[in-house]
């Protein structure tokens, strides 16, 4: 049978009609008037009980983050409205339950349709003046696809209404992340004080707008993009104004965002960068796919053109350290691709004030630690190791800052107690050694050096030649903000 | 143009209850607040380029006494196409922050003396409004008698000197002169606007005036209608559909003012920065910051 039909297509914002005589196969397709199923669209999350949350209420985050799981509780002496409020119980940093505290509310559901609202809103008081280290909406621990959170808001000792604008609630058709906060004693000088909560809804206020969205904290900033790395478009948010005139900013995920590349419209072959991909961890990035050329990303949020982008020039294949060859059963291994490492290593465990940065690209499956403009960084790793057997370090480093600069490594062990309790009477001993004159830029070079030719001394006691049963950190130290990479660190 | 709070009760609905008009409308609740159709002015800012000099002119500078136009206002005032020009069907009055003349700021503010001037009637413009702290836009009258040509005399009072060029015979000072403002607005306060008279008797700290607060939106965001209706005993305000203010005859009298209101008015827009009354821009307020009209529409 036949299904002849006239096929109008009408949109709610467009005034355009078109018709066409269409035969198809006799499937029925959605009327103009049908409405999808949506989720609902329940404003209230707390008033004087948990509105449709899960059963346990309050998810904290991870204990062993040092989250406090008993200092959250339902106060049903003190109420901004009602007869309860959420009462939080800030802990000291010290406290063996944790030393802050902090989590989320779902949704019992599937989540809900805050598409209609464009805020989240609560009242809050607390027992003395002090900051709520963090405030917000859309942690799921999922994706937390659409998060936003406000810091340090100022909390007062009388009921005060506070108002978290949501960035373009277009996108929160199925969100089951209602609330979220985070509170320590960093604005108490580490004395405890009690938070209460309450009326926590979404709302649709009519009054707050958009002033001024971002990416990567407004910096406009110039990468070189090597040939299959990845680009992350981070610390994204926006400032708006409320209806009082003042402004608040806000964090928010990067999914809020419509992010585009300069070389969008290039043939596939000429683009710089790929398309834009979501991570599982909620973060939008995009790949280095070409060997020429720049492509400069922006955004926008809510039509709005956020401050802040990133410049992208391809800089070819990165050229990975050699592969060491020196037999894995000589090996004790820090940090290599080639060797199993000890485990829990952390490039930058400390570092000065004045270092710049530190990461770990991956290169081709291969991975290295970039240290950009050092004063002095400290290596880690899950408690000491024992190298008394071995009599060399090895790493590989490629220099890619000044031709001029300096830098000095340096073994730190911990001593019996294995524990980084100090020199002298703490057991620890620490010496340096001068790897400046074998640097050379934008090479790898190998270097080696005898482990009893640690003979420097070092920052904050150490006499030369330490050690090697409790090694603890390795230390890289310069005096003029050296930039370099390196890898294979091991001793054999 | 000092305001306080508005110090009589408003008798609004008896004014406006029974209104027959003879537009087309099928009897939506604009016919509810204002009752005159008969359109005698209007521009609607359709051409681009300067404002219409037939409509339009500009004061320029920072008022006869050089004092931010009697309100230590922080601007000055050009008729530059970067502070006023018509585009896209709307009059975009633009403050910008920039070193001229001395001063920091500039804007701009027209008006329509001596070319369009009414006694009684509908007057109504379609606005959105600039944003942040110190931001002042107004749409406003005066008396076509006022006095442009102020100075201040060796014993420091204002007086109308009729040695400068723009004197006029038979002007007075204000506020003698009569000012209605249809509509004042400051932009930390975004949801906020308000309607005053002054005269004799009900100036400054003592004018009669009424705030009306959107009840879910801003002024920022979106364009609104903001108008008043004026006749021989009263003057009603409006914002969009609603009626929020009338003063009458009666009640001036009963606050010890003078009714200011029986002669031709003149219209101003103008958008103001800092002063007595906003206050300063702060470290949110960002520049440039627009305010645009839509139309200004004359009725009797």
């Amino acid at each position: 049978m036949k299904c002849n039909f006239v096929k109008k297509t009408a949109r709610t914002t467009i005034l355009l009609l078109t018709f066409s005589f269409i035969l198809t196969s006799c499937e029925r397709e959605i009327g103009d008037d049908a409405v999808l199923a949506t989720m609902p669209t329940t404003a209230n999350i707390y008033t004087d009980n948990p509105i449709g949350l899960t059963d346990q209420f309050f998810e904290s985050f991870d204990p062993a983050s040092g989250a406090n799981t008993v200092g959250f509780d339902v106060d049903n002496t003190v109420a901004y409205q009602g007869r309860s409020s959420i009462r939080i119980d800030v802990p000291a940093p010290n406290d063996p339950n944790g030393g802050y505290i902090g989590g989320i509310f779902r949704d019992r559901g599937l989540g809900r349709n805050l598409t209609g609202y464009d805020a989240l809103t609560f009242w809050a008081k607390a027992s003395t003046t002090a900051q709520l280290g963090s405030v917000g909406f859309g942690a799921d621990f999922a994706q937390n696809k659409h998060q936003v959170t406000a810091d340090n808001l100022p909390l007062s000792t009388k009921w005060v209404k506070y108002i978290i604008p949501i960035p373009d609630a277009s996108k929160l058709t199925q969100e089951r992340g209602l609330f979220l906060f985070s509170a320590g004693t960093q604005s108490t000088n580490g004395l405890g004080f009690t938070i209460w909560i309450d009326e926590i809804r979404f709302e649709k206020l009519g009054t707050v707008k958009l002033i001024q969205p971002y990416i990567l904290n407004g910096a406009n900033l110039t990468v070189d993009g090597f040939l299959g790395s990845t680009q992350v478009l981070n610390q994204s948010g926006a400032t708006f104004n409320l209806a009082n005139g003042q402004n608040i900013t806000v964090n928010a995920a990067p999914s809020y965002f419509e992010f585009s590349s300069s070389d969008a419209n290039l043939p596939q072959e000429n683009r710089v960068v790929s398309n834009f991909a979501l991570g599982n961890d909620g973060q939008v990035f995009t790949t280095v796919v070409g060997t020429t050329g720049s492509a400069v990303i922006s955004a926008q949020l809510s039509n709005t053109l956020a401050s802040g982008s990133l410049t992208i020039n391809a800089a070819g294949t990165f050229v990975n350290a050699p592969t060491p060859t020196v037999n894995p059963a000589n090996v004790i291994s820090i940090f290599s691709d080639t060797y199993s490492t000890i485990p829990g290593f952390n490039p930058g465990i400390f570092a000065g004030p004045n270092t710049a940065s530190i990461t770990a690209p991956i290169n081709g499956g291969n991975q290295h630690i970039n240290y950009q403009s050092i004063d002095f960084i400290g290596m880690g790793w899950t408690g000491t190791v024992d190298v008394s057997s071995k009599t060399m370090i090895h790493l590989h480093a490629k220099l890619v800052g000044a031709a001029s600069s300096n830098l000095r490594v340096e073994l730190i062990d911990f001593g019996p107690d294995g524990v980084d309790n100090g020199f002298g009477a703490g057991g620890g001993t620490a010496g340096g050694n001068d790897i400046s004159s074998q640097l050379i830029q934008d090479q790898w070079v190998s270097i080696n050096i005898p482990l009893n030719q640690f003979n420097l001394a070092t920052g904050g006691g150490g006499f030369g030649n330490p050690n090697r049963n409790n090694l603890g950190y390795i230390v890289l130290v310069s005096s003029n903000g050296a930039s370099v990479l390196i890898d294979n660190i091991y001793f054999y | 143009m000092k305001i306080i709070n508005y110090k009589h009760k408003v008798v609004a609905l008896a004014l406006v209850g029974i209104v027959f008009g003879f537009s087309s409308c099928e009897g939506d609740t604009e016919q509810e607040v204002t009752t005159k159709f008969d359109l005698v002015f209007s521009d609607e800012f359709d051409v681009n380029g300067a404002p219409n000099p037939s409509n339009w002119g500009f004061d320029i500078g920072r008022g006869p006494l050089n004092d931010g136009w009697g309100n230590n206002e922080l601007q000055y005032y050009t008729d530059r196409p970067e502070n006023v020009t018509v585009q896209n069907g709307f009059l975009i009055i633009t403050a910008r922050n920039e070193s001229f003349q001395g001063f920091n700021y500039t804007s701009a503010r027209l008006k329509t003396r001596n070319l369009f001037e009414k006694k009684y009637g509908r007057f109504e413009a379609r606005i959105k409004m600039p944003q942040g702290k110190g931001m002042f836009p107004a749409f406003w009258m005066l008396g076509n008698n006022f006095c442009e040509a102020q100075s201040i005399d060796a014993q420091g009072n204002v007086f109308c000197d009729p040695t400068k060029p723009n004197y006029e015979e038979g002007n007075i000072l204000w506020p003698q002169a009569g000012e209605i403002d249809i509509m004042e607005y400051l932009g930390n306060k975004p949801t906020e606007v308000f309607g005053t008279i002054h005269a004799p008797g009900i100036f400054g700290g003592g004018s009669l005036s009424k705030k009306y607060t959107l009840p879910n939106g801003r002024f920022d965001t979106d364009f609104h209608v903001f108008g008043v209706e004026w006749t021989e005993n009263s003057i009603n305000w409006y914002v969009d559909n609603v009626l929020y203010s009338t003063i009458t005859k009666a009640q001036v009298a009963e606050a010890g003012g003078e009714w200011a209101f029986d002669n031709s008015f003149y219209m101003l827009l103008n958008l103001a920065v800092g002063g007595n009354l906003p206050g300063s821009p702060d470290a949110n307020t960002s520049f440039p910051q627009r305010m645009l009209v839509d139309y200004v529409r004359v009725y009797q």
